[in-house]
């Protein structure tokens, strides 16, 4: 198998579950990329009666989803999504995994390939506490970000403004953000006071 | 963790059916007869039973062993059992030997009414439609309505298939193992090879060896070895046998030397002793054969349209006979159809044949997926 590509283990918590069930429609159909242990698929079944499918490397994780009784895929996100359809999902999650993977551009075309809507969410490199350990001269090490920077699995971390500059060069819609800090949303300065960020995009038309 | 233990003494039983079987070739079967053994105890609403489908030289006898001899432990006795990953104190599971066999069921060896002699070469040629009908019969001689998992490897996967296409309100899940959609242009030289080897086996007798009191064990033989490499990886043999010489050293002659020819001559003979050269001759064909997505301009989502059941899929990265991506093929036209999937890809180097191997991580998975199987 090729690369890997490691799920941050900090595990959503139920807040930042919530955050993308308030976006998921009941008894849509969604696609979790690098899903883990399924437990996001798991309570968006639960609570949004979803059909759900995950996508995992990972031999322990796949194990874990079919105890948690989702369907898992185990595939390599990183050689595309082509066993899915186009078009063929409502959404597609991609829950802490894009600071991680290898093909940004690749994913993200894949994602709206196979999906009317993406689902992203990722730590905000540009979260204060990040750019204050930055500035006394160290990688940022946090509840979002838990690793050394020679054993850290995120290649590609991005500020909220790269991500949405990003969106915009690509072609690609944001209908919603959220930006998040613990359980509290934040919506004055995001940017710097935001920990974690999500956002709903679509394809632009 | 459950202890996990053999089912211990089993006994094969049989069913002989009487209604006339109308084979796919076009050939009719007026009766035959099935073996089979269960294990555990079917409950009051029939609603734990598990098929496990045999793959090419496999039979009935899955697990346990028999009273008269201990050592004849059944083929997946390591993952059906008390406590195992498909738990009999749990479900009801049966094993089969398919029609063609020949190991008690109908076959090439059995008596032919109608002349009194063997069927040999007359017993008509088999499809997995076919032993799926056959399967069916045997539910209904049962009492089972509808199968809580049909599951197998290989050639046993392709039965799990066709029972989910065929039968969709019969079966519930289907544990798909190293297994195909279809077989390739290779796998069917292999087969082809392994049929020429009997075929050309002047023991033979255009499959009438029987009254000539002949066996074409050359054939036979040969045949299986070709197989046998087949389900090995490069990388296991290498393990396994390297270039270890027998007596150390070269004799510059064609005897056994390297120690992986006297394994493979050893498996050659072995099964020869045990397997009908027409029975061998059937069932690859029965796998050459298997294509469902043929009936359906070779769109295989369109051939999974029908069904209904939740899938579990498994490879094995060393598998290079039935390759993992020959099951992501599979996962592709079940995710089509929106139905219930998961696959899981485990990373072994014992080729094809890690279906049959006590791999912790495999037997977890199967684990998992069967405890989640409500009955």
């Amino acid at each position: 198998m090729a690369t890997n590509v490691v799920t941050t283990p900090t595990s959503l918590s139920r807040p930042d579950f919530a955050a993308i069930a308030a976006w998921v429609k009941p008894g849509t159909k969604v696609l979790d990329l690098g899903c883990g242990d399924g437990s996001l698929l798991r309570y968006l079944q639960d609570v949004r009666n979803i059909r759900g499918y995950g996508v995992e490397i990972d031999d322990a994780n796949v194990l874990r989803c079919l105890g948690n009784g989702v369907n898992v895929i185990q595939s390599d996100l990183e050689s595309g999504l082509s066993s899915f359809e186009s078009g063929s999902f409502d959404y597609v999650i991609l829950s802490q995994t894009l600071q991680a993977m290898k093909h940004t551009e690749g994913i993200v075309r894949e994602m709206l390939r196979v999906s009317c809507e993406g689902i992203v969410s990722f730590p905000n490199f540009g979260y204060w506490r990040n750019r204050l350990q930055v500035s006394f001269g160290h990688m940022p090490i946090s509840e979002a970000l838990p690793y050394q920077w020679f054993d850290t699995p995120n290649t590609h971390l991005c500020t909220l403004n790269d991500f949405e500059v990003f969106c915009h060069q690509h072609g690609v819609r944001v209908l919603e953000r959220r930006v998040m800090n613990g359980d509290h949303q934040v919506t004055l300065f995001p940017n710097l006071l935001g920990m974690l960020a999500f956002y709903r995009f679509e394809q632009q038309k | 963790m459950r202890d996990s233990t053999s089912i211990g003494i089993v006994t094969p039983q049989s069913a002989i059916f009487n209604t006339s079987l109308h084979l796919k070739s076009g050939a009719v079967l007026d009766s035959y007869e099935l073996v089979y053994e269960t294990y555990g105890e079917l409950n009051a609403t029939k609603s734990n039973a598990v098929l496990v489908c045999h793959a090419l030289s496999g039979n009935h006898h899955v697990a346990g062993s028999y009273a008269d001899d201990t050592k004849s432990v059944g083929w997946w006795d390591n993952i059906i059992g008390p406590g195992k990953p498909i738990d009999t104190s749990r479900f009801f599971v049966i094993g089969v030997n398919n029609l063609g066999g020949c190991h008690g069921s109908t076959g090439p060896t059995s008596i032919n009414g109608n002349t009194g002699k063997p069927y040999g070469a007359d017993f008509p040629v088999v499809t997995v439609e076919d032993w799926v009908e056959t399967q069916v019969r045997l539910a209904d001689h049962l009492g089972i309505n509808c199968f809580a998992a049909v599951m197998g490897g290989s050639l046993g996967g392709m039965q799990a298939m066709r029972w989910s296409i065929d039968f969709p309100e019969r079966v519930k899940h289907a544990l798909v193992i190293a297994s195909a959609a279809k077989l390739t242009a290779q796998n069917i030289a292999f087969n082809d090879v392994a049929r020429q080897a009997i075929i050309t086996d002047q023991d033979f007798h255009g499959g009438d060896y029987y009254s000539h009191d002949a066996i074409p064990r050359r054939g036979l033989r040969l045949a299986r070895m070709l197989g046998h490499i087949t389900y090995l990886s490069d990388d296991s043999m290498a393990a396994k046998f390297g270039r270890e010489l027998r007596n150390g050293t070269y004799s510059f002659g064609f005897d056994v030397e390297f120690e992986i020819e006297s394994y493979l001559r050893y498996q050659g003979d072995k099964f020869a002793d045990q397997f009908d050269a027409n029975s061998y001759l059937l069932m690859t064909k029965v796998l050459d054969y298997f294509d469902p997505a043929h009936e359906h301009n070779g769109d295989l989502t369109a051939a999974f349209h029908g069904a209904t059941a939740d899938f579990l899929v498994v490879s094995f990265t060393s598998d290079w006979r039935f390759s993992p991506e020959r099951s992501r093929s599979i996962i592709k036209a079940l995710l089509d159809n929106e139905l219930n999937v998961s696959y899981a890809e485990i990373t072994s180097s014992h080729g094809h044949d890690s279906f049959l191997m006590e791999d912790h991580h495999y037997h977890k998975i199967v684990r998992a997926y069967m405890d989640n199987i409500v009955t």
